[in-house]
């Protein structure tokens, strides 16, 4: 069934892609991976033994995406902290973000880049007509993980921030430029949505 | 004469209580690592969070995926600091949006 995965016995799931849907999806992935990149800190030295002890950044990033996909680990988005707390939260946000964003960057490519390999073998194997991608459960994993990491990309680009933002996408005119974009956006649901019912436990 | 007098205590007694709402956490009052609402997350995706990463049942896992939903925010895991750390980091990981505090109530 195409855009829907389904179970595979013992485990997995496939789903039928045509060449448009692929290219779709891996071309979404490669600007994702271009957004998360190696990340600000391991740039900085070519030495790999630097790299092994280097730091991530205690910023939050200036990019909204990236913001959505690394948030502050500290503070409550409901209250209103006063001045020492909220430097308090900012202090402890920064030091998490510094020992941990790194490694949730790389996490998050990892999968965007099994998403990338498991469609390029696909391609090369099928030829030009489209063709059933098969997944292992732990490839399932990864997709899931990396299918909801493009939706949240395109959310933030799109600005949904509440409910009454996604049912106004569902109501777009035609010519509205945020079209194909809301396409992408809806099709990835359901594709995101029928993986992860594969994989309910 | 009396009331000239009377103002300065009440200003002593303002300053303490002042101090008292910043006043360091205990130190053994255990930290929660709270989900939030957002719109892109589905419903499905984060119960199958809550299932693979937590191991709660999928009635619990369900329960607390509508507290988000419907109370924008959930309490989803407590313990030390620590732990509570590396379940938001698990948290941003899978992409819900979690953060951990000290729980006051």
């Amino acid at each position: 069934m195409p855009g829907h995965f389904e179970p595979l016995p013992g485990g997995g799931a496939a789903v039928a892609l045509d060449d448009v849907e692929i290219s779709i999806i891996r071309s979404l992935t490669v600007q994702l991976l271009e957004l998360i990149g190696p990340g600000p800190a391991e740039d900085a030295s070519a030495d790999p033994l630097a790299e092994l002890f280097a730091e991530g950044p205690s910023e939050p990033p200036a990019d909204p995406v990236l913001r959505r996909l690394f948030p502050d680990a500290y503070g409550d988005p409901e209250a209103n902290p006063g001045p020492k707390e909220a430097e308090e939260q900012r202090a402890h946000s920064a030091e998490f973000r510094r020992y941990t964003e790194n490694d949730l960057r790389a996490g998050k490519r990892e999968n965007a880049l099994a998403v990338i390999r498991t469609l390029d073998a696909l391609t090369s194997a099928a030829g030009d007509s489209g063709a059933v991608l098969k997944l292992s459960p732990a490839e399932s994993r990864q997709w899931l993980s990396a299918l909801n990491d493009l939706r949240l990309a395109i959310g933030s680009r799109l600005e949904i921030s509440d409910e009454d933002d996604t049912d106004l996408l569902y109501r777009l005119p035609d010519e509205d430029p945020r079209k194909p974009m809301v396409m992408a956006y809806l099709w990835l649901g359901g594709l995101q949505e029928t993986l992860v019912s594969t994989l309910m436990p | 004469m009396g009331s000239v007098t009377s103002p300065a205590p009440l200003e002593i007694e303002r300053t303490e209580s002042a101090e008292e709402v910043f006043a360091v956490p205990e130190p053994d009052v255990p930290w929660v690592t709270i989900v939030h609402n957002d719109p892109v997350n589905l419903m499905s995706y984060v119960t199958y969070v809550f299932q693979s990463y937590f191991g709660y049942t999928k009635d619990k896992a369900t329960k607390l995926m509508l507290d988000v939903h419907h109370k924008g925010r959930a309490v989803v895991s407590s313990g030390s600091r620590e732990e509570m750390e590396r379940d938001v980091q698990a948290m941003h990981g899978y992409g819900l949006w979690a953060t951990l505090q000290q729980d006051r109530k």
